[in-house]
């Protein structure tokens, strides 16, 4: 019967074809358009370490006092050098580091043909790759004695080791970053979790996303040396320009991203509560003049608090499901004059004997038919929206939408759903036809 | 046409599900279409508001040295570059800053009246550069004076100098002084130290155009310092010349230094600027307009779809209206009628939820009020879009003839 059903369905669609190809139509865009937005902002508002997402949590202390607050109430997004170290040499947390962006030059060996490049990464302590899951290729980070003795090392990540030595164990070997020489320690995988929830902060580029870091130095190391952030500083109601580097240091504006790990609900309380007693104390010492103000945000709630997904993203993703809306109800109002049309043959069929739930399914057969044409246009659509992605979005985001087996899927199964569910009404409309009346007035 | 609404009205309580339908994708589509067009409006003013610098000849090159320099050396490296290639022909003059206008991030200052201050009057965007930065963007200078040489000193990166004189911008003279008395005043930038205003120029964008940075729009300030580290210089072509110096101004500049760091995609022309400041604005407006014109295709299709079946339903009852003497005007204004009373429907509701639509998008993403020209387009638009797509089938019923009362089916 669901054989024979399906070929009345689809004889019955290449009765009016105009009719059938505006219904496909209507699903095939509606479903493309969402499924274009929707396929960014999967991209983007995926949470990048599912399994620790809740253990992870950012430290943040106000600093510059009610006045001078860049948001309401909130403190600032990121550390002075003072709090970070302060907070850093405390260790109240299981794990946690310190660390700012880094751009260096990468100063080949042998002089010779080659020229310096810039690469970019960050200067952060040995907890780091531990807490980041950062995977190796060859070696490891480096541990908290070498945090305390300054030790000039420093962890690579694949394409730079690509670069220099070919892709070879490179653990030993020197690297020269701004005239300055490290011994590798360890060469990370890829590594680039999108977004890169971690350094929101600092990062200049488009909602967290960028190309993968390539360095990683002590960041004991780094502040000998004197480097300086190449992400972001925010310095509130305090000057930003400082008496030198020292200056800096001592100074309050913020720069530095702190994370811990706490894996209890438990430890969570105590850190939030180490975290006020740390801003009691700045109180008391009167460095701040106002009540501890502080935050212990999870991986999730920092994403949402720094809005990674961009406006643009949530405001096509609503107006395309509303497009698709106004799709289905269009598909319900042209199903309903299709099936209409054939009241007399539905009469005919219930004066032979069909029961009313033969005529649902013979009906709703027919509308799945309509969904799955109106799906695979959407497949098609979607291909081709695909390309079009980088002309609506900006370039970093509209690398990471792309076309997959789940997607396809997706859309052949809403396209599907979501016709049946329009199809109810009007089916619901054609068991209702009277065969008598159908009979008597032919 | 009047004494024809009753008999309509009756008739489309026969067939209500379908005047309800066509009603309610009239009005989603009038809120979308709306909330659409106002969003377009919105992003094509933002995208075209003006730089206030010479953009068609401008070259902005990002460079870095590859060694760690003392301030002394970068400073003397920098001189000498400026030197080169403000002497490439057809370059008409160079300049270097800590950013360029509409590069997407910057550095913004608090800045108040009084030293002992504590809430900014200002959040204008920081520029460095000496005494050829207004010439080189070509930015106005409308009171007061441009920089002397002898007042520029170069600055490291953390480096504490607060210079004693700078250029504003008008945008934030008049915010600091609303009076217009700005040009010899003090400022601060929460520092003791003052800074007096000797110079007015008319319009320079801010670095960033996020929101934040926008309520602050065109309130920009220069500091008279060359910024010796990572640094953009920013060159100026004489007309129909930037290409040639595109060309050349890299080679020259690894000419004079190798020692430097200069990325394929740090050297940008102001279409390259402009593109990656609005790529985001450009893109919504464009997928605004994508789903504006099909939404209004498809919801014209399903009328026209609607329309014909409720036609072809009715052709025997149009027969007997012709039969007893209703003209083909009649038949044709009854359709277009009913079209009109369902749009008007379907309208009003839609107006309503446009509304709602747009108070969403203010309290969640900074938009602003809708206007009611929009509304009021967007009414007239689907008006005449259901009149439209209702003719067809109309001019069609209108044919019917009136032997058809007489036929069976």
């Amino acid at each position: 019967m669901f054989g024979y059903y399906v070929q009345l369905g689809v004889r019955s669609l290449k009765r009016n074809p105009w009719l059938t190809a505006l219904m496909v139509m209507a699903i095939g865009f509606g479903v493309a358009a969402s499924m274009i937005t929707y396929s960014v902002f999967r991209a983007i508002s995926g949470n990048p370490i599912p399994e620790k997402s809740e253990r992870l949590r950012v430290p943040q202390l106000d600093n510059w006092g009610p006045e001078h607050a860049r948001a309401l109430g909130e403190p600032a997004e990121a550390l002075t050098y003072t709090d970070a170290i302060a907070l850093w040499k405390a260790h109240q947390a299981r794990m946690q580091t310190i660390f700012y962006e880094v751009t260096l030059s990468v100063i080949p060996e042998h002089g010779g043909s080659s020229v310096p490049f810039n690469m970019s990464g960050y200067a952060a302590t040995g907890d780091f790759f531990r807490m980041f899951d950062v995977p190796f290729l060859y070696g490891s980070g480096w541990n908290q004695s070498d945090d305390e003795g300054h030790a000039d090392v420093a962890v690579i990540g694949r394409d730079l080791n690509e670069r220099l030595f070919k892709g070879a164990n490179s653990v030993g070997r020197e690297i020269n970053l701004r005239g300055h020489s490290y011994r590798i320690v360890g060469v990370t995988d890829h590594w680039d979790p999108k977004p890169r929830y971690f350094d929101l902060f600092s990062m200049f580029t488009v909602n967290g996303i960028g190309d993968a870091s390539q360095i990683y130095v002590p960041f004991s190391k780094a502040i000998d040396l004197k480097l300086d952030t190449g992400g972001r500083n925010s310095c509130g109601g305090a000057s930003s320009l400082n008496a030198g580097w020292d200056g800096w240091l001592r100074g309050e504006c913020v720069w530095i991203s702190m994370w811990v790990q706490l894996d209890t609900p438990a430890e969570v309380e105590r850190y939030r509560q180490y975290l006020r007693n740390y801003a009691e104390q700045m109180q008391q010492s009167g460095r701040f003049q106002w009540a501890p103000n502080v935050r212990l945000r999870n991986v999730t709630e920092w994403l949402d608090y720094e809005k990674v997904v961009p406006p643009e993203s949530r405001i096509s993703l609503v107006v395309a499901l509303g497009f698709f809306g106004i799709c289905l109800i269009n598909t319900i109002g042209l199903l309903l004059a299709k099936f209409m049309r054939r009241a007399p043959e539905i009469g005919v069929r219930r004066a032979l004997g069909a029961s009313r739930r033969e005529v649902y399914l013979q009906f709703l057969i027919e509308a799945s038919t309509v969904g799955l044409a109106g799906g695979l246009l959407g497949v098609l659509l979607t291909t081709i929206g695909m390309f079009g992605v980088g002309l609506i979005f900006e370039p970093q985001i509209a690398k990471l939408a792309h076309l997959d087996v789940s997607l396809v899927v997706l859309t052949i199964v809403v396209a599907v759903l979501a016709t049946v569910l329009a199809a109810f009404y009007p089916t619901w409309k054609a068991a209702q036809v009277q065969p008598a009346w159908q009979l008597k007035s032919n | 046409m009047m004494p024809q609404i009753k008999p309509i009205l009756s008739a489309l309580r026969r067939h209500k599900a379908g005047a309800v339908l066509i009603a309610l994708q009239t009005a989603l589509t009038l809120a979308i279409v709306c909330n659409a067009l106002f969003i377009i409006q919105q992003r094509v003013a933002h995208l075209s508001a003006p730089s206030g610098i010479d953009e068609p000849n401008l070259l902005v090159i990002e460079n870095t040295w590859a060694d760690k320099l003392s301030k002394e050396d970068a400073d003397a490296q920098l001189r000498a570059d400026l030197a080169v290639l403000r002497q490439i022909p057809g370059v008409h003059d160079a300049v270097v800053s800590n950013a360029y206008p509409m590069r997407g991030s910057g550095w913004d200052q608090f800045i108040t009246l009084t030293p002992d201050q504590t809430t900014a009057v200002g959040d204008p965007a920081v520029y460095l550069g000496d005494e050829h930065f207004i010439d080189t963007l070509g930015v106005k200078l409308i009171a007061g004076r441009n920089f002397r040489p002898d007042e520029v000193r170069p600055i490291a990166n953390r480096e504490s100098t607060m210079p004693p004189v700078t250029i504003v911008t008008k945008a934030l003279a008049d915010k600091l002084f609303p009076d217009g008395s700005a040009l010899g005043k003090q400022i601060y930038a929460m520092s003791s130290t003052p800074t007096t205003i000797i110079g007015i120029v008319d319009l320079l964008q801010t670095q960033s155009l996020a929101n934040w940075q926008m309520r602050s729009a065109y309130q920009s300030l220069i500091w008279p310092m060359r910024i010796v580290g990572n640094s953009y210089y920013i060159l100026r072509a004489q007309p129909g010349q930037l290409a040639a110096v595109r060309q050349a101004a890299v080679k020259a500049l690894y000419a004079q230094n190798r020692m430097r760091i200069i990325n394929d995609d740090g050297v940008l022309d102001y279409t390259q600027v402009r593109q990656a400041a609005y790529d985001s604005d450009y893109g919504m407006a464009m997928l605004m307009g994508i789903i504006c014109v099909v939404l209004l295709a498809i919801t014209a299709a399903g009328i026209v779809g609607l329309t014909s079946f409720w036609v072809g339903q009715r052709r025997k009852q149009i027969g007997v209206r012709r039969a007893l003497g209703a003209t083909r005007h009649d038949i044709l204004s009854y359709f277009m009628t009913e079209n009109l009373l369902i749009t008007v429907g379907g309208v009003i509701f839609g107006v309503a939820l446009a509304i709602a639509m747009n108070l969403w998008l203010v309290t969640h993403f900074e938009m602003d009020r809708l206007s009611l020209i929009y509304l009021l387009v967007g009414v007239l638009l689907l008006l005449l879009l259901g009149q439209g797509a209702a003719l067809a089938p109309a001019v069609r019923a209108s044919r019917v003839s009136p032997i058809e009362a007489t036929r069976s089916v």
